[in-house]
C-alpha cells in the first residue's frame, strides 16, 4: 500500500491511532512522574509536591545495587552465550540444506514459543532431579536459552540477505576458512550480531518469569521489583528503580533501531 | 602494465596447505556443519528438551495423599485431577481470558497498524515504528507497575473519573457479576486490562507487516469496481490482514495463557493455569499436578500454531 | 607443453543428477577457452570444478600438471570471475581487489599500489575509494575482473561474465576480454549460453549438453562441422535436414546441416530444390526466409542487393555439395 501518500487519513482512523499509541505511552510516563513523587506512602494523584530526594535515596541501598549487579552479570553471561550458540546456529542453517533443518529451527523458536512458566518450571524440575543448587549460574542457563533465539534471528535474517558467492569469492582469492570468516562473514554479519546482542541484553535484563523459578535466594532486579510489587514496602525507591529499569531497557532498543535504521526491520520481536 | 611483464609460468599452479583444519572442513564440509551445530543442538537438547522432557515424565506420577511424598509409578491420575471442577474452572477461566485479550488487542492494534501501514510516511513512519517497539520492549514489571499506581482507590483513573464526574460508572461497573468487585485493581476487570496494556503491542507489527504486503491497487481496483470504502474493507483489506492478526494473536494468546504474575498482582484471588501451576510446585509441594497443568497450555500452543500454519500466519512473522 | 587444465573422466553428480558425465577435457595455457551450452548442461559446474567449488564424485583434474584432488579453492592459482560479480560490500573498491593479497600477506603499501596497477588495466583509475554499491554493473564488472587479475592467476575462470550487461556494453566488453587475454598470455576459461560470444571470442569452444562435452573445436569446426543435430541446432540457426533429403543430394543416409547462407534463391523452374516462401524477416544487412521445400522447413539468408522473392512466391534453392555436412550421428 504505497501510492496512498495523496489521501488523508479519516479523522476516526487517526483518532483511533491516536489513542492507541496515548494508551501505550501514558502509563509509562507516569512513572516518570512517580519517581519525583514528595508522597512517600500512598499512590496518590495528582502528586502532592515533586522532589529529587528519593534519587540519592535509591542510589544509597545496597540491596538496590546488588540487584543491578546480579541483572548486569546475568545479561552480559547470557548474552554472551546467546550469541555464539545463535551465530552458530543461523551460520549452519543458512549454509547448507539438511535433514532437520525444520526441526532445529523450531528447536530455537521453542523456548519463547512456549510460555515462559514452562520453560521456568521445567528448568526447576530437573535442577532438583539432578539436585543442582540455584545459583547464578541456573539463572544463567534459563536466559541463554531463550536469548539464543533473539541473536539467532537477526543472524539468519541478515545471512539471508548477504549473498553467498562473497564467501566462495574469498576463497577463490585465497583466503581460508578461519580468514573468510574474519574479514567476510564477520564484517558482513557484525552490526545484525550486535543488534541481537542487544536485544538479548534488554530481554535477559528485564526477565522476571523463569528467572523466579532458577534464582533461588538471589535477586535480579526484576525479581526485587516483584518482590515490592507483591509486597510493597519502600514505594519511593520502588518508583525510582522502576523509571531507572525502563531507561535502561530502551536504551539498547534505540541503539539497535538505530543500527537496523537502513536495512532489515529488527528481527525477533516477540519477545 | 606491471601485470602483463610479469612472468608466471615459474609460478606453482596448486599452493602449499597453510591450514590442515581449514583444508578439512572444505573437504568435508559435513563435518564443518555438525561442529557448527554441535553446541546449540546439545545446549538446546539437554537443557530445554531435557527439562522439559523431565517435567512430562513428572506429569505421568503421583503424589501419595498421606505422605505428600511423589510416587514414581506411571499413572494417568494426576491428570485425572486436572478434571476436578475447581481444576478446569481455572482451565476454562485462563482461555477464555487469552481469547478475550486477543480479541481487544487486535481490535485497538489494527487503527494503528493500519495507519502506520497506510498512511503514514518517512520520518512519521519512523517514529510510528518507535513507537511501538519503545512500550513493547519497556519493562513488564514496570508496566504492571504503572497500572498498578493507575488503577489505585487515589490514583489517576479515579481522579479523572470524579472530575469528569462518571465515578458512577466505575460503581456500577464493579458492581456486575463476575467482571466487578472491590476495586478496579481487585476485579477480573483490572487483570483484563493489564493483560490487554502488556500483550497488546505484540499484535502491532504482524498486522502492520501483513498490511504493508496488500498492493494498492488491488484497493483501487475494488473501488474501481464499485465497492464502497465499508466493502473494500470487509471484502479486500480485512480478510488480506488476517494472518497478519493471527500471527499477533499466538503471542497475545500464548502470553497470557502462561502468565502468573499479573494476575497475582492485579485481579481476584480466582487463579489462572500460570498461578496454579506456580501455587502447586512451590508452597504445595505438588510437582505432578503442576507438570500436567502446565501441559495444557502446551497443547492449547500446539493445537493453535497447527491451526495458524494452516492459515498461513508463519509468513506474516 | 603441459595443458593448463585436464579432466579425465570427471564426473560431480548430485544424487541422480548428473551434473557432469565423465568429462575428458585438454585445456591449453594461454587459450581463450570457451565452454557453451544452455542453462544446466554442465558447464558452470565444470568450471566451479576446476575452481574448486565442487569436488568430483569420480575422475581427476590437473592444473598444469598438479592434480587438484582434495585441494580447496584457496590454494589453487586459479580466480573466478562470478556471474554476480560477488563484490565485498563492506569493503572499498581498492580494498575489494587488493584482497587476494591481503590473505596472502602481501604488504599494504605494495598491495594498494598493485590493486591501483589493476584498476588501470581494467580502465578505472582512481575508482579505489568508492563502495561497489556505487557502481554501475559494468564497472563493477571491471573491478571483479581487476580483483581476479591482481593475483596473477594462472587460469581465469569467468562465469557467464557479460550476461548483466547491456547489448552495447557487452559487446565493448567482448572486444576488451580479448585484448586483455592476448596482452597478459593467461588462460582464460569462459562460460555462456551466447553462442555468438563464444565463437567470436574463445580460440576453441566445448559445446555441453546432459553433463557431456558433445563436440570441442575451433569455432569454425563448431559452426561448419557441427559433430550433432543438437550442435547444428544450439550453434547458430543451422538447417537440420534428414537423412532421405541427405540420400537424394548427397547419395548419403546420414543427417546433415545447411547453414542459411549457403543456400542461394533462384526463380523457380531453375535446377535444383523447388520451394515456396513461407515468411520473410527483414535483418538489415540480409533477408532471412522460412520456406517450405520437399515437406521441410528450411531458412535461407538473401544478402542485401539480391531481390527477395514475395511471400508465397515459388522459387528455387540450390547449394553446393561442399556446403551440406554430413554429420556424425543422429542422436543428441
Amino acid at each position: 500500500m504505497r501510492s496512498d501518500r495523496n489521501h488523508r487519513a479519516p479523522l476516526a482512523l487517526k483518532i483511533a491511532a491516536g489513542a492507541g499509541l496515548l494508551f501505550m505511552h501514558v502509563p509509562i510516563m507516569l512513572i516518570f512522574v512517580y519517581a519525583f513523587n514528595v508522597e512517600d506512602r500512598t499512590y496518590q494523584w495528582p502528586p502532592p509536591g515533586l522532589t529529587t530526594q528519593w534519587l540519592a535515596v535509591t542510589w544509597n541501598r545496597p540491596d538496590v545495587w546488588q540487584a543491578l549487579t546480579l541483572s548486569v552479570k546475568v545479561a552480559s553471561i547470557s548474552t554472551a552465550i546467546a550469541m555464539v550458540l545463535g551465530t552458530l546456529c543461523a551460520a549452519a542453517v543458512s549454509g547448507s540444506r539438511f535433514f532437520g533443518r525444520e526441526t532445529i529451527s523450531l528447536l530455537v523458536i521453542l523456548p519463547i514459543a512456549l510460555p515462559g512458566i514452562i520453560t521456568g518450571i521445567s528448568l526447576r524440575s530437573a535442577f532438583s532431579l539432578m539436585e543442582i543448587p540455584f545459583s547464578t549460574w541456573t539463572i544463567v542457563l534459563g536466559h541463554a536459552t531463550f536469548c539464543i533465539v533473539i541473536v539467532y534471528n537477526n543472524a539468519v535474517a541478515r545471512f539471508r540477505r548477504t549473498s553467498g558467492s562473497i564467501v566462495e569469492a574469498s576463497m577463490d582469492l585465497g583466503a581460508d576458512a578461519f580468514q573468510t570468516f574474519r574479514y567476510v562473514i564477520l564484517p558482513n554479519i557484525g552490526t545484525a550480531l550486535l543488534v541481537g546482542g542487544m536485544l538479548a541484553f534488554a530481554l535477559s535484563f528485564d526477565e522476571v518469569i523463569v528467572t523466579t523459578f532458577t534464582a533461588g535466594q538471589q535477586q535480579t532486579l526484576p525479581i526485587w521489583m516483584l518482590e515490592e510489587l507483591v509486597r510493597p514496602r519502600q514505594l519511593p525507591v520502588t518508583n525510582v528503580v522502576a523509571m531507572v529499569v525502563v531507561t535502561v531497557t530502551l536504551l539498547p532498543i534505540l541503539i539497535a533501531y538505530y543500527l537496523t535504521r537502513d536495512g532489515d526491520q529488527i528481527a525477533g520481536m516477540g519477545k | 602494465m606491471t601485470l602483463a611483464t610479469v612472468d608466471r609460468s615459474a609460478e606453482p599452479a596448486i599452493l602449499p596447505s597453510r591450514s590442515a583444519l581449514s583444508d578439512l572442513f572444505w573437504r568435508r564440509p559435513k563435518f564443518l556443519l555438525v561442529l557448527m551445530l554441535l553446541p546449540p543442538v546439545l545446549w538446546l537438547g539437554i537443557v530445554y528438551l531435557g527439562s522439559l522432557l523431565a517435567l512430562l515424565l513428572q506429569s505421568f506420577f503421583s503424589i501419595d495423599e498421606f505422605s505428600g511424598l511423589i510416587n514414581r509409578e506411571f499413572t494417568l491420575k494426576t491428570y485425572g485431577e486436572l478434571l476436578a471442577p475447581s481444576n478446569l474452572d481455572i482451565i476454562v477461566r485462563t482461555v477464555t481470558m487469552a481469547a478475550c485479550v486477543t480479541l481487544a488487542s487486535a481490535f485497538i492494534a489494527f487503527p494503528i497498524a493500519y495507519y502506520a501501514a497506510r498512511y503514514a510516511r518517512g520520518k512519521w513512519k519512523a517514529l510510528f515504528y518507535l513507537g511501538v517497539m519503545l512500550p513493547l520492549w519497556s519493562s513488564y514489571l514496570v508496566k504492571i507497575y504503572a497500572w498498578k499506581l493507575i488503577l489505585a482507590k487515589e490514583g489517576i483513573l479515579n481522579w479523572v473519573m470524579a472530575k469528569l464526574h462518571l465515578t458512577w460508572l466505575i460503581e456500577a461497573w464493579l458492581g456486575l457479576p463476575v467482571v466487578g468487585g472491590t476495586s478496579l485493581s481487585l476485579s477480573l476487570s483490572g487483570t483484563f486490562i493489564v493483560f490487554v496494556y502488556v500483550w497488546m503491542p505484540f499484535m502491532i507489527l504482524p498486522i502492520q507487516a501483513a498490511l504493508e504486503r496488500v498492493p494498492s491497487n488491488l484497493l483501487e481496483a475494488s473501488s474501481d469496481l464499485g465497492a464502497s470504502p465499508g466493502q473494500t474493507f470487509r471484502n479486500v483489506i480485512f480478510p488480506l490482514a488476517l494472518p497478519g492478526i493471527v500471527a499477533g494473536s499466538i503471542f497475545t494468546f500464548s502470553l497470557t495463557l502462561g502468565d502468573y504474575i499479573i494476575p497475582q498482582i492485579v485481579g481476584t484471588s480466582r487463579f489462572f493455569i500460570g498461578q496454579a501451576v506456580y501455587a502447586h510446585q512451590g508452597t504445595a509441594g505438588n510437582i505432578p499436578l503442576a507438570a500436567a497443568f502446565s501441559v495444557v497450555p502446551i497443547v492449547i500452543m500446539m493445537v493453535y500454531l497447527w491451526g495458524a500454519k494452516r492459515m498461513g500466519a508463519f509468513d506474516a512473522l | 607443453m603441459t595443458p593448463a587444465v585436464t579432466f579425465q573422466q570427471v564426473s560431480r553428480h548430485f544424487g541422480q543428477v548428473r551434473a557432469v558425465d565423465a568429462v575428458d577435457l585438454e585445456i591449453q595455457p594461454g587459450e581463450f577457452f570457451a565452454m557453451l551450452g544452455p542453462s544446466g548442461s554442465g558447464k558452470t559446474t565444470c568450471l566451479r570444478l576446476i575452481a574448486g567449488f565442487e569436488q568430483p564424485t569420480g575422475g581427476h583434474i590437473e592444473i598444469f600438471g598438479e592434480s587438484a584432488d582434495g585441494v580447496p579453492p584457496y590454494r589453487r592459482n586459479v580466480n573466478t570471475v562470478f556471474q554476480d560479480y560477488a563484490l565485498f560490500p563492506h569493503l572499498n573498491v581498492l580494498d575489494n581487489v587488493a584482497y587476494g593479497l591481503m590473505v596472502k600477506r602481501v604488504g599494504k603499501i605494495e598491495r594498494l599500489a598493485a590493486a591501483e596497477d589493476a584498476l588501470k588495466l581494467v580502465k578505472l583509475p582512481g575508482y579505489g575509494s568508492r563502495r561497489p554499491g556505487q557502481l554501475s554493473g559494468g564497472q563493477r564488472q571491471r573491478v571483479a575482473l581487476a580483483r581476479a587479475l591482481v593475483n596473477k592467476p594462472k587460469v581465469l575462470l569467468l562465469d557467464e561474465p557479460l550476461g548483466a550487461l547491456d547489448l552495447k556494453l557487452r559487446e565493448q566488453m567482448q572486444e576488451e576480454l580479448k585484448e586483455l587475454q592476448q596482452s597478459l598470455g593467461i588462460t582464460f576459461v569462459f562460460v555462456t549460453h551466447d553462442q555468438g560470444e563464444a565463437l567470436s571470442m574463445a580460440d576453441r569452444v566445448a559445446v555441453f549438453n546432459d553433463g557431456r562435452i558433445v563436440q570441442v573445436g575451433t569455432p569454425e569446426d563448431i559452426y561448419q562441422r557441427p559433430r550433432t543435430r543438437f550442435v547444428a541446432d544450439f550453434v547458430g540457426s543451422s538447417n537440420v535436414v534428414p537423412p532421405d533429403f541427405v540420400q537424394r543430394h548427397a547419395g548419403q543416409s546420414r543427417w546433415g546441416s545447411l547453414r542459411p547462407e549457403s543456400i542461394r534463391v533462384g526463380a523457380a523452374g531453375g535446377a535444383g530444390v523447388a520451394a515456396r516462401v513461407i515468411s520473410s524477416h527483414y535483418l538489415g544487412a540480409a533477408t532471412r526466409l522460412a520456406l517450405d521445400a520437399e515437406g521441410l522447413r528450411l531458412h535461407a539468408v538473401v544478402p542485401a542487393g539480391v531481390p527477395v522473392p514475395k511471400q508465397g512466391e515459388d522459387v528455387t534453392l540450390s547449394f553446393s555439395p561442399e556446403h551440406l555436412h554430413l554429420m556424425d550421428e543422429a542422436g543428441q
